[in-house]
């Protein structure tokens, strides 16, 4: 007589299983198969296009009623198992006890449902299963329908795209900073979000969800920072869980999954475990590819042959129709790995490629995925690619191949090929100015408006121009950002504003970065750059800041920090001197100096000491001086009509204002400002980046002053006869070096760079340019001008400052 | 080995580093772009720099003081600098981050 073989779970690694199993040895086993749902196996990766309507539920069955006839399989579908009782070797459901010889436990995963307030409401489901499916559908068809995916991992968005699919207003929540962290890197991920958005899916980064909202319906979901998103259904795509419950209960070895040998055989020998449910190796699989592997396995280990489950290489494509995604293999950074880049900024395309000793170890592919497969089979393959490794990234056409020429091919571009896509110029046009007299690139850009508006051709034109001279021609040496790019500042800066790129991601995949996440050199600029452009939409990134910014204090050479409080126009009171001096004795403070800005510095404050010195310091009335910042650093001043016999104006009154209107501004490099009263000058203006000279009849305002590195004195800007138009010119002259400077120059660099006269046409003889500078630097002031200390002395950014944890302190063994 | 749960991977920003002191001194924990962790010594050969203060790209960090570069995994400085800082076995589990407390104690560098 045949042994019982009882199979818990009919999902796809058990239908697997039996597959093998009866086309190996049909007479072996008596199965009996045990399914919580209430219907046989069917394919459930292919529920997304059940979903998005483009398959039935009948086009993804893989297993029909006459299949399991046909095998003698007794189906108990609908039929939960509660107990395993390993003693008397029976499983224990509802309808009574089930004797087995062999038991296949293939329980699969659970969805991890986030323990928010409200995750019980109706409305509130997971997305696992056809039932889910149904329940989805039904909410989609009623009119103006809104969904909220929680989770924006492969599953969320296949179901954020399904039911966008159906007509659902649909938003993403994810709680990470980019989309399929698992699977993609941020630039992927980039791409991807923008794709989604494009479909009108709203996808939120970096949204931590506090609480499911409804009284016995889902209403809507609360975000973390208080956003209210409606929702009449709520779809948790947050994780998986291995469905362990059985095993643990029957006293299984059971760590994540269920520990399995690489027979697939769990601690009890007549017990075999495979699919989602199981760790190997210490690893769990979330993916098909691997259930199947161990499905064979599985089903040599039940007929008595040899055979080993060796782990698995996982590739995953996301299946929504028209989004173009691969991502395979491991594709962190690593010193001892190399990795090829290759970003088309016109078309969409990023693909990347990871290298260790000659071997691709992980891919990425965005947009053009057609050479997926045969990446993933080097990978898998371990081939050693260096013969390619120069064509490697165009993919198996090219591989072997010799390396592209970018001057060949621009070469043989035929005369009506398309160079620049703003205005509409041919390879043809170019070609004939050349050869009528413009032999430069700026004489191109005249005559032809090729690459004049965005820039992204620039490249292209001067190779149509190196093509067209020969010789001739002498390819410019632009200096690129740093080695990540061949782009300039001035190209970034443009593209920035042209293209609209408002995130590091865009900006990476506009401007063909060659690094997966920039460097030390590019992401500080990079980082300012967007948060002056887009005060709105960019978000300050402190991890691309200098440690001076992201500290809010200067770093010393012995890694203490220095505090400097604003002292503001350099007027001070006994009652800040003694808070001060208070917090100079309490933390310690080793030296305190005067500093050459009218203010006095604390030096050698401890870093996990910052957040309390500032409160204190912030008690007393005190913000921080942005000593460390490249931004408004001081406005020094003399003393002026108040006390000076000689001050023709309130200079003291005037540098205050300025500096208040000024404070917590970032710009490329420092920018001190200050204001003499009379043109004896005591507050030594003329060497400042502005400086202001009161006389009888108004104010003098010059830039471009330099007393460091080098010594410049200012350049007369023009001359106000009212505070208020004073005001606004250096306003104006501040947001202008704010939007058009390449980041570290100061402004006299900036100045000498576009001139003088240029910068006296938009500041002094176009009023109305000058209102509009004015009126941004005021918005951009709505939110940046804040306390940095403030915001520091408290909550999670104030922890920051302290060690994660301090081991230091346990006892030594 | 006895693995010690330091913390959760989410108390160290992206790109960003925090400070674990031993008895070995302050070691520096980095996570990298793509959620690595990183354990190196909180210190630069060169002037004592505090490379947790350090900007990270890609699995690499450079000091704040004077940009030299090193390798997270190896602790070799790259580029035209030479010298090496000590690394040390880190592991993340269910994004908690462990870290090997017996090295640790014997002052042993992996």
């Amino acid at each position: 007589m045949a042994e019982r073989l009882v199979v818990i779970g009919a999902g796809m690694a058990s239908g697997r299983a039996l597959e093998h199993l009866f086309e190996a040895d049909p007479g072996a086993y008596d199965v009996t198969l045990f399914g919580t749902e209430p219907r046989g196996n069917y394919n459930r990766i292919m529920l997304s296009p059940v979903l998005s309507g483009e398959k039935t539920y009948e086009e993804i069955v893989t297993h029909d009623a006459d299949w399991y006839a046909e095998n003698g399989v007794t189906c108990r579908f609908g039929e939960t198992i509660t107990e395993i009782d390993r003693a008397r070797k029976l499983v224990i459901s509802e309808a009574g006890e089930t004797p087995y010889d062999k038991l296949m436990i293939a329980t699969g995963s659970a969805p991890f449902i986030i323990p928010v307030p409200g995750k019980e409401l109706r409305g509130v489901m997971a997305y696992r299963d056809l039932d889910d499916v149904n329940a989805m559908l039904l909410v989609s068809s009623n009119p103006n329908a809104k969904a909220v995916v929680i989770g924006g991992g492969l599953l969320g968005l296949e179901a954020a795209a399904g039911l966008q699919a159906r007509g659902m207003d649909v938003t993403v929540v994810h709680l990470m900073s980019h989309l399929m962290e698992r699977q993609l890197d941020p630039a992927a991920g980039y791409l991807l979000q923008r794709e989604l958005e494009g479909r009108g899916i709203k996808v939120m980064c970096n949204a931590s969800t506090k609480a499911i909202l409804g009284t016995e319906n889902v209403d809507a979901v609360l975000l973390e920072d208080e956003t209210v998103i409606e929702a009449d259904i709520v779809i948790m795509a947050a994780g998986i869980r291995p469905e362990t419950r059985l095993a643990v209960d029957a006293g299984l070895h059971v760590e994540r999954g269920i520990v399995v040998d690489d027979q697939m055989r769990t601690d009890d020998p007549d017990i075999v475990s495979i699919g989602e449910c199981v760790e190997h190796n210490s690893v769990i699989y979330g993916l098909v590819a691997p259930l199947y592997e161990m499905a064979k396995v599985v089903a040599k280990t039940l007929l008595g042959e040899a055979a080993a489950y060796q782990g698995s290489t996982t590739s995953t494509k996301l299946k929504v129709t028209g989004v173009d995604l691969f991502s395979a293999g491991d594709f962190a950074e690593g010193e001892d790995r190399e990795e090829i880049v290759l970003r088309d900024a016109a078309s969409g395309v990023y693909k990347r490629l990871v290298l260790q000793d000659n071997r691709i170890i992980g891919t990425v592919m965005y947009g053009d995925t057609a050479d997926g497969n045969w990446f993933f089979g080097q990978l898998k393959d371990g081939s050693d690619i260096s013969e390619m490794r120069d064509t490697l990234i165009f993919g198996p056409a090219f591989a072997g191949g010799s390396p592209l020429d970018p001057m060949a091919a621009v070469a043989a571009l035929p005369d009506e090929a398309e160079i620049c896509g703003c205005n509409g110029v041919c390879k043809g046009q170019i070609v004939g100015a050349i050869q009528g007299g413009a032999t430069d690139l700026a004489a191109v850009r005249a005559t032809t408006k090729a690459s004049n508006s965005c820039g992204t051709c620039t490249g292209l034109v001067e190779q149509v121009l190196a093509a067209t001279l020969g010789d001739d021609f002498v390819m410019p040496t632009a200096q690129p950002v740093c080695g990540c790019t061949d782009f300039t500042h001035e190209d970034v800066r443009r593209l920035i504003k042209s293209q609209e790129l408002k995130s590091m991601p865009a900006v990476w995949q506009a401007c063909e970065w060659k690094t997966s996440c920039g460097c030390h050199i590019c992401r500080p600029a990079l980082n300012y750059y967007l948060l002056s452009d887009w005060p709105d939409a960019y978000k300050d990134d402190p991890q691309s800041r200098f440690v001076n910014e992201r500290k809010h204090a200067n770093i010393q050479k012995d890694g203490t920090f220095s505090v400097v409080p604003r002292m503001w126009g350099g007027i001070t009171t006994p009652d800040e001197l003694r808070a001060i001096a208070d917090a100079a004795d309490k933390y310690d403070v080793p030296t305190v100096k005067v500093t050459g800005g009218q203010r006095i510095d604390l030096l050698g404050v401890k870093g996990q000491d910052l957040p309390h010195i500032w409160a204190d310091l912030n008690k007393a009335g005190m913000v921080s001086g942005h000593a460390y910042a490249k931004g408004l650093r001081t406005v020094k001043t003399c003393v002026g009509t108040d006390h000076c016999r000689f001050g023709t104006q309130d200079s003291t009154g005037f540098g205050i204002k300025i500096e208040k209107r000024l404070w917590g501004s970032w710009t490329p490099h420092k920018v001190k400002l200050a204001v003499s009263g009379c043109p004896r000058n005591c507050a030594e203006a003329t060497c400042k980046d502005i400086g202001v000279i009161c006389v009888d009849s108004g104010f003098e305002v010059s830039v471009g002053g330099a007393a460091g590195m080098d010594v410049k004195e200012t350049e007369a800007l023009g001359k106000a006869t009212t505070q208020e138009d004073a005001m606004d010119m250096i306003v104006a002259f501040v947001q202008l070096y704010r939007e058009h400077a390449k980041y570290l120059d100061r402004a006299y660099k900036w100045v000498a760079k576009v001139g003088l006269d240029w910068v006296k046409e938009q500041i002094v003889e176009d009023l109305e340019n000058r209102a509009l500078l004015v009126a941004r630097f005021d918005h951009s002031q709505t939110i940046y001008q804040t306390d940095p200390w403030e915001e520091r002395t408290h909550g999670r950014t104030a922890r920051s400052f302290a060690p994660l944890a301090d081991l230091s302190l346990e006892a030594a063994e | 080995m006895s693995w010690i749960d330091i913390g959760a991977l989410d108390d160290i920003p992206l790109r960003g580093a925090r400070v674990l002191k031993t008895q070995l001194g302050c070691l520096a924990l980095f996570r990298t772009h793509g959620d690595k962790v990183f354990a190196v010594d909180d210190r630069c050969p060169h002037k004592g720099g505090p490379l947790s203060e350090g900007i990270v790209h890609g699995a690499s960090v450079t000091c704040p003081l004077h940009n030299w570069v090193f390798s997270l995994e190896t602790g070799t400085a790259q580029g035209a600098d030479e010298g090496q800082i000590d690394t040390y076995e880190v592991r993340v589990e269910n994004r908690r981050i462990l870290v090997d407390g017996t090295r640790l104690a014997l002052g042993m560098a992996v």
